[in-house]
């Protein structure tokens, strides 16, 4: 009995409190993006954004989500039902659990796969996933189309994204993520994001941007034409928890973005005052920077059209990150930087 | 626990909270809120007017090959994963290996595109 309790109980228990601490700052998180974002594209726009309940509208997400709590929720006649509840689950769950393995500092990681990042692209890509079954067990035109559009556009900007993924693992040599991050220690002059793979960098962000359908490749929620896309038919709960998966993934590509090319949790300079702030601060700094520039370029950018959104992906990043791949792998070689070599 | 177990079963209690958290948010909003259907609110939403006929018609081939193209380049990243972390240990002659490799590959990529395959006028 005694080495059950040692052998798998209390470790569970860790496990668990450990998720807890990770989940409930991303879920807070979550709620404080959607008012980041109403904010901060209210100022672009010179206006005040939220700002009546509670102070600086700072009570407003729990506003929002109370609303969304005791709304209705709607199960449309012709609908697959099983598939339609599923649909929302999975998304959510999906943004969740890709949190497991994404180190916020050294050693301070719920599970260290030596595989991290096959996961993490495993588990974006099954996001499709959430947005098919969305669209095509509503039984309804506009979100059968949503899905559609969703579906190709995550599937084209994912191989670019691959690519680049490939481009940053022959610098480490690992598909740890920790080993990723400790790569670029010693200064921001160590980051990825410096040097050869600067064009990579944008290239994935813009692919971030696609991969989470946000504007400027907001196509599936166009909301002139499609009124919502792939979400017309939810309401309520199942709603808020396409709404949640959306935007606690935003925040994971922007972690995963902190990860390859920004440094993690490394300061940018690796001297004393820098070195006081604690690493997942950094973390946090450098994702909430990621976060406000797709604010930022909300805020900015008109849509695209559906032609222009295949032709960058697979016309214009397809071939750049393909040709990078190999230009990456030879200057390593030429430079004699191979690593494990 | 071995050492398995100790890496993978942090994601697999994941998992399950997360699942449990889905399914507690639901059931409590539909249990807690006010539910009053009728058959006009459950009807396919269609800009006010009833629904024409079922979702599931044709859509445009284009997705499809879009599909189709993406499973081609997801399996060459694939392919991709472990050449890029061994790629001190198998040198420049897995180096070249992979550039003949992706060069037979551009070649169906150049095929597919002045074929029109990417085109979405």
């Amino acid at each position: 009995m005694a080495e059950f309790w040692d052998q798998y109980a209390f470790p569970t228990i860790e496990i668990v409190f450990y998720i807890v601490l990770i989940v409930a700052p991303l879920l807070g998180g979550v709620a404080y993006l959607t008012l980041a974002e109403r904010k901060v594209i209210g100022w672009m726009q010179l206006r005040k954004g939220p700002n009546v309940v509670g102070p600086f509208g700072l009570l407003q997400p729990l506003a929002d989500g109370m609303k969304l709590f005791f709304k209705e929720t709607i199960i449309p006649a012709s609908s697959n039902r099983g598939m339609f509840f599923a649909a929302p689950m999975v998304t959510f769950v999906l943004s969740l659990i890709a949190w497991a393995v994404i180190p916020f500092d050294a050693g301070l990681v719920l599970s260290n796969l030596n595989v991290g990042i096959l996961y993490i692209f495993a588990i974006s890509s099954l996001g499709v996933y959430g947005i098919i079954m969305a669209g095509w067990s509503s039984n309804s035109k506009y979100a059968f189309l949503g899905a559609l559009r969703s579906a190709a556009q995550m599937v084209s900007y994912e191989v670019s994204m691959g690519f680049v993924i490939i481009t940053v693992l022959l610098f480490v040599g690992s598909l740890n993520l920790s080993a990723i991050v400790e790569a670029q220690s010693g200064g921001f002059w160590n980051w990825h994001f410096f040097g050869i793979l600067f064009p990579m960098f944008i290239i994935f962000f813009v692919s971030t941007l696609a991969e989470t359908n946000r504007a400027p490749f907001d196509l599936p929620e166009a909301e002139a034409e499609l009124v919502s896309g792939y979400n017309v038919e939810y309401s309520a709960m199942t709603f808020a928890m396409f709404f949640l998966g959306e935007y606690a993934n935003m925040i994971l590509m922007c972690a995963m973005t902190s990860i390859l090319f920004l440094g993690g949790w490394m300061a940018p300079i690796d001297v004393a005052p820098f070195t006081w702030i604690p690493g997942p601060i950094w973390f946090a700094l450098k994702i909430a920077f990621c976060l406000f520039v797709f604010l930022w370029v909300r805020a900015t950018f008109p849509r695209y059209r559906y032609d222009q959104l295949m032709r960058l992906g697979w016309k214009v990043f397809l071939p750049i990150s393909l040709l990078w791949v190999v230009v990456v792998a030879g200057w390593l070689f030429a430079m004699d930087k191979v690593p494990g070599a | 626990m071995d050492e398995l177990l100790r890496e993978y079963l942090p994601v697999l209690i994941f998992l399950a909270i997360a699942i449990g958290i889905s399914v507690a948010m639901l059931l409590a909003s539909g249990i807690l809120a006010t539910q009053k259907p009728d058959s006009e609110k459950l009807s396919a939403y269609e800009c006010g007017f009833e629904a024409f006929d079922d979702a599931r018609s044709r859509f445009d081939v284009r997705f499809y090959l879009v599909a189709i193209l993406f499973i081609i380049f997801d399996l060459e990243v694939a392919f991709l994963f472990p050449w890029a972390i061994s790629l001190g240990k198998i040198g420049l002659f897995g180096f070249w290996s992979m550039v003949i490799f992706l060069g037979i590959l551009t070649i169906g990529f150049v095929y597919e595109w002045r074929k029109g395959a990417l085109e979405w006028e």
